[in-house]
């Protein structure tokens, strides 16, 4: 198809692109009528919730200092992303890369209009994340038991009475508690999950009080039919506006089964920035799936997210240098033509 | 709204030219021969083998006439071949081709830049390639590039894609495979694009062939499927880089592409397991990692 030297060489450069053309920049004021998302059925902003500082972070191997840790999330802070989950209140004897988690939730510079959601596994975890100044908090179900039993080493119905502990008293002290769903789409030691099995789990956690249920394909192996079943079961108890789905990039899958959910009304989508975080049930492959790829998309749709992508980027690249690591974001990888933007 | 998806996928492998061209290292006779002969394993029915240019412009096709003529030919299965004028033509056929492709592109600077003259000359130049192949009974594949976007011109109407397309279709090309070059098209620009190629062109007679540059090419082709269309174009472990992004990727990896239709019910006669096999080939020959994501996750339902 021609030399390629002499193409790369007449160009335009990348930057000089993505200053200029629709397809990178943030989204039109005015949305071509072609393009308007209410014509092809989705929703007009989609809300995106940055998990790379905690599911990111935890899933690299490399332990990040505290002070990285709070940069990466004060300049997530500037992006325009309206949640952040910073990290979580675990014992360090598990999850040894999130041991600093006070000193994060203390450290970090708290922008106003941001959430900064924690994960709290039980009750203690809970208060020493209210102690430590978090004013959100997340809590992690599964739709398997086999997975509830090797991952926090109790069934699904003890861990649901574990997490009704912690959403009595948040409800008692105003603080919102979102509901994860973990292998929503299929599970590492089951296989096939039934997508009634995950709208049960869902219903449990809706009922004892969360605000919204994150539907997390954990190993990546969904793809847009198993998707669309997964959904329609979990909206028959959930409405839309509670749900949100947690894509791992783990197959190649996660902005098809982006998009499908968003087709099916669902205006809350997980990412991670750089795409940290790989799969920890399979060696080499990969896990969450970028933010920058996810915001990508949606300006390319005319949907807001209210995220500068550019920003995102350069928390990206900041990141991945510190962790001395390439970027799972193919944005940019496309992108950045020597490492480092403009 | 999320419409119904066809049941049958035709998926046209390019890894062997469109892969095996963009990548550094150059592949010698026997490998690419081994690879075709591995993807005519698999259950693919379409193999683009080679191209007939001037091993001067594209160095890594210049054993063209070796591969045509030393690939084993599986019954029921394509291979066809790019040929930009009318003398790759003639030197395709005499090496055996049965089915050629023509390079057309959306953007003026582009053709330009690529091929050294406007889109009405390229045109005309197929017109011969067009003519010399209806007497011999061959059919032909119309290529149309940029459709998404370009790296010289940036955006790119969708009326100028429809109109390249109406023009290769009415000269006798049976299929038009639209190409997002650079990888920029979002399920947006795809939809609005199609939307307008689709009156011009049966949807019957459109592929889409989608760049993974910005990690969106499964979502565009998802959309595409949405909207009627039954051909997509993939790469064997997503060969092939991007010329025009340092380090970027290029072409969606065909078995990535066989695990959504696999998930979604879709026909397309391809064994995933063979091809992933064939994908680890000429990764290991071309001493390069996959970029095939189902390829990179060792962990198996």
């Amino acid at each position: 198809m021609g030399t390629v030297p002499s193409a790369l060489k007449h160009c335009l450069s990348y930057q000089h692109l993505l200053k200029e053309q629709l397809w990178i920049a943030e989204p039109p004021a005015a949305a071509h009528p072609a393009q308007e998302p209410q014509a092809s059925g989705l929703p007009e902003y989609i809300k995106i919730v940055e998990v790379g500082p905690r599911d990111g972070l935890q899933n690299e191997k490399v332990i990040v200092p505290t002070d990285i840790k709070i940069e990466l999330i004060n300049q997530l802070s500037k992006t325009g992303l309206p949640a952040i989950e910073v990290t979580s209140f675990v014992s360090s004897k598990w999850v040894p890369q999130m041991a600093d988690h006070k000193e994060v939730m203390r450290g970090i510079e708290r922008h106003p209009g941001v959430q900064y959601p924690v994960l709290t596994p039980n009750l203690q975890g809970f208060h020493s994340a209210i102690a430590a100044g978090a004013t959100e908090v997340s809590v992690f179900g599964a739709a398997s038991e086999s997975f509830s039993k090797m991952n926090i080493n109790c069934s699904i119905e003890e861990s649901i009475e574990r997490f009704e502990e912690v959403t009595k008293s948040a409800r008692n002290m105003n603080i919102p508690v979102r509901g994860y769903v973990s292998c929503a789409l299929g599970c590492p030691y089951e296989g096939n999950v039934l997508p009634d099995k995950v709208a049960e789990v869902s219903k449990r956690l809706y009922g004892m009080g969360c605000y919204e249920i994150s539907l997390g394909d954990t190993i990546g192996v969904g793809t847009p039919g198993s998707m669309k079943k997964m959904l329609e079961a979990v909206m028959k108890e959930i409405p839309l506006s509670a749900l949100a789905v947690h894509c791992h990039d783990t197959y190649g899958q996660a902005l098809a089964n982006i998009l499908t959910a968003m087709q099916m009304g669902v205006s809350v989508v997980d990412s991670s920035v750089a795409g940290l975080g790989g799969c920890p049930y399979a060696k080499g492959a990969t896990g969450n799936v970028a933010t920058e790829d996810v915001i990508y998309m949606m300006n390319g749709l005319g949907i807001k997210t209210g995220v500068n992508l550019c920003a995102v980027m350069e928390a990206g690249n900041f990141i991945c240098t510190a962790l001395n690591k390439k970027t799972n974001s193919k944005v940019a990888q496309a992108s950045f033509s020597s490492g480092t933007i403009n | 709204a999320s419409g119904a998806y066809p049941k049958r996928v035709k998926v046209v492998e390019v890894g062997p030219r469109d892969g095996l061209q963009n990548e550094k290292n150059l592949v010698p006779t026997p490998v690419k021969i081994n690879l075709i002969n591995m993807l005519s394993e698999t259950g693919l029915q379409v193999i683009e083998a080679t191209s007939f240019v001037s091993p001067k412009w594209v160095p890594q096709m210049a054993d063209h006439t070796e591969v045509l003529q030393g690939i084993r030919k599986s019954p029921g299965i394509s291979y066809p071949v790019l040929t930009p004028n009318l003398r790759g033509f003639q030197a395709a056929v005499a090496a055996g081709a049965k089915e050629v492709s023509i390079f057309g592109a959306a953007s003026e600077l582009f053709t330009q830049k690529n091929i050294n003259c406007s889109i009405e000359e390229s045109l005309e130049r197929f017109e011969e390639v067009m003519r010399a192949a209806k007497e011999a009974s061959i059919p032909v594949r119309g290529y149309v590039s940029c459709v998404l976007g370009c790296p010289y011109e940036g955006k790119i109407s969708a009326a100028k894609v429809a109109e390249v397309s109406k023009k290769m279709f009415s000269m006798g090309c049976y299929e038009i495979s639209l190409g997002d070059t650079i990888g920029v098209g979002t399920p947006g620009s795809m939809r609005e694009m199609l939307a307008v190629v689709m009156k011009e062109v049966p949807v019957g007679a459109l592929a889409v062939h989608c760049h993974d540059t910005y990690g969106q090419a499964l979502a565009n082709i998802l959309v595409a499927l949405q909207m009627g269309v039954s051909v997509v174009d993939a790469s064997v472990a997503g060969l092939g880089g991007c010329p025009y992004a340092q380090g970027a990727s290029g072409n969606v990896a065909t078995e990535d592409l066989v695990y959504m239709l696999n998930g979604l019910g879709i026909h397309t006669g391809v064994d995933l397991q063979k091809l992933m096999d064939t994908g680890t080939f000429i990764c290991n020959a071309l001493n390069r990692k996959t970029n095939s994501k189902v390829s990179q996750a060792s962990c198996r339902l």
